[in-house]
């Protein structure tokens, strides 16, 4: 397991590495930079270099930091039944991979490094099950069904209609045109199913969760009316730099340099993530424009949530 | 990748979507492996009446393995038939292609597997 050093309920925090940044800056606005939304001709290219090339330089950081589930999403996992068949799109290292053993599961993600995470760690997993005699740490199920691929959320690959169920936490925040947020909610609904009579399981739902702009009680100072599309650093630290950091070696302030390892006062490498930060019914209203209802919403720890389904939803149903 | 993932895909063209050529999509020389995986009857059971047989026929078939009966197998049958469900959980859950392609019966399109991994990144022309 790694080392417990981040806040192990934030979901799509920041590291403690990043912590770290914010408090020896001047401000922690400064650290942040904004970043107008790309024009939708340029967007892939954009999100090449801002989100898919950062993920791809720090997955072994960044899975590290990021082995806890969400209380919240693995609710939501424990509450399908068993043999329904889910996705978990931009699974990143694949935490919610096994969360519930009576489930199958196939992750997928943009990054093929954090995929290789992804997968390590769901053999892992399947190997101490059978090491233990069959009986899961918690006592749970047995078998650990879980698959990994790598591919894009525009561009899935998945069987339409065909899934149970599908999550996708902290992830369509890094889409940098509203069109194409849309079109990814749009991408999950296609993946689940519709709940036709005759068929087996309901009308599959699919649970989204993305960055708050209203994060009135964090330290990052975002708040309604503020600026929704960010860069967001992520400061790459060595082990050793990470502890001694924590025991009150102070960093430079100022802000962070635009090119990793660029200043010479900065050795840890820098990466500006793009973040699109959801204001209050914004996500609500993008899967409205996906062709989607609305089964339930909500805010919580910094972060909007939805269950989004295909069918129209009548009042009271869930 | 297991072939139980492998009924759960098609070729990610969104052209190719429409066509029930792009389903299944067919391993090319392929490695397998096999993992030893705890059985799950419950999974398994409820499991079944997700998977597309007729797909699930062809891809066994292509990987080299017995031919599987027409018709799935009950849940009475596989509770009944210890074999039956051990056959089932080898073949869906322990069976592993670890290196190879699967290629699009539509638009031909290879996607390469390494070291148990498929990739389904696009080249921007198909995109």
């Amino acid at each position: 397991m790694a080392t417990p050093s981040t806040t192990p309920s934030a979901l799509p925090s920041l590291s403690a590495a990043d912590d770290v940044a914010k408090l020896t800056a001047p401000s922690a606005v400064t650290e942040t930079g904004t970043a107008p939304p790309a024009a939708e001709a340029d967007a892939d290219a954009y999100e090449r270099t801002h989100v898919h090339g950062v993920y791809e330089a720090i997955a072994p950081h960044f899975s590290a930091t990021r082995y806890k589930p969400w209380p919240a999403v693995a609710a939501f996992l424990h509450a399908q039944p068993p043999g329904a068949v889910g996705l978990d799109v931009g699974c990143g290292n694949g935490k919610y991979l096994g969360v519930n053993r009576d489930v199958f599961m196939v992750g997928s993600d943009r990054s093929p490094s954090l995929i290789a995470h992804a997968r390590t760690r769901t053999k892992q997993l399947q190997t101490q099950v059978v090491a233990a005699g069959g009986a899961g740490r918690d006592g749970g199920g047995v078998a650990v069904g879980t698959d990994v691929l790598v591919a894009d959320g525009l561009v899935l690959p998945f069987r339409e209609r065909a899934a149970d169920f599908a999550i996708c936490v902290a992830v369509i925040h890094h889409m940098s045109t509203r069109t194409r947020r849309q079109d990814a909610i749009r991408q999950l609904l296609r993946c689940v199913k519709t709940g036709e009579a005759g068929r087996t399981g309901g009308r599959g739902q699919v649970l989204v969760y993305v960055w708050a702009l209203e994060q009135g009680t964090s330290r990052r100072g975002w708040e309604e009316g503020g600026e929704q599309d960010l860069l967001v650093p992520w400061v790459l630290k060595s082990r050793q730099k990470q502890q001694k950091q924590q025991r009150g070696t102070k960093n430079q302030g100022g802000g962070a340099p635009e090119e990793p390892g660029a200043a010479p006062s900065h050795p840890d490498p820098v990466f500006q993530r793009y973040y699109h930060l959801y204001r209050k019914g914004e996500l609500e209203e993008d899967v409205l424009a996906a062709g989607g209802a609305v089964v339930a919403s909500g805010y919580e720890r910094d972060n909007w949530w939805v269950v989004a389904a295909n069918e129209p939803v009548h009042q009271g149903e869930q | 990748m297991k072939v139980l993932t492998l009924n759960f895909l098609t070729c990610a063209v969104k052209t190719c979507k429409s066509s029930s050529d792009s389903f299944p999509l067919h391993p090319k020389d392929a490695e397998l492996a096999s993992d030893d995986v705890e059985v799950n009857p419950q999974l398994l059971v409820n499991l079944l009446p997700r998977i597309d047989w007729n797909a699930l026929r062809t891809t066994s078939t292509e990987l080299g393995f017995p031919q599987l009966p027409e018709q799935p197998p009950t849940a009475e049958e596989l509770g009944a038939d210890e074999k039956v469900l051990k056959d089932l959980h080898s073949l869906l859950i322990e069976t592993q292609i670890m290196e190879g392609k699967l290629v699009c019966g539509h638009c031909g399109h290879e996607y390469a597997i390494r070291e148990g991994i498929a990739n389904f990144l696009l080249p921007s022309h198909l995109v």
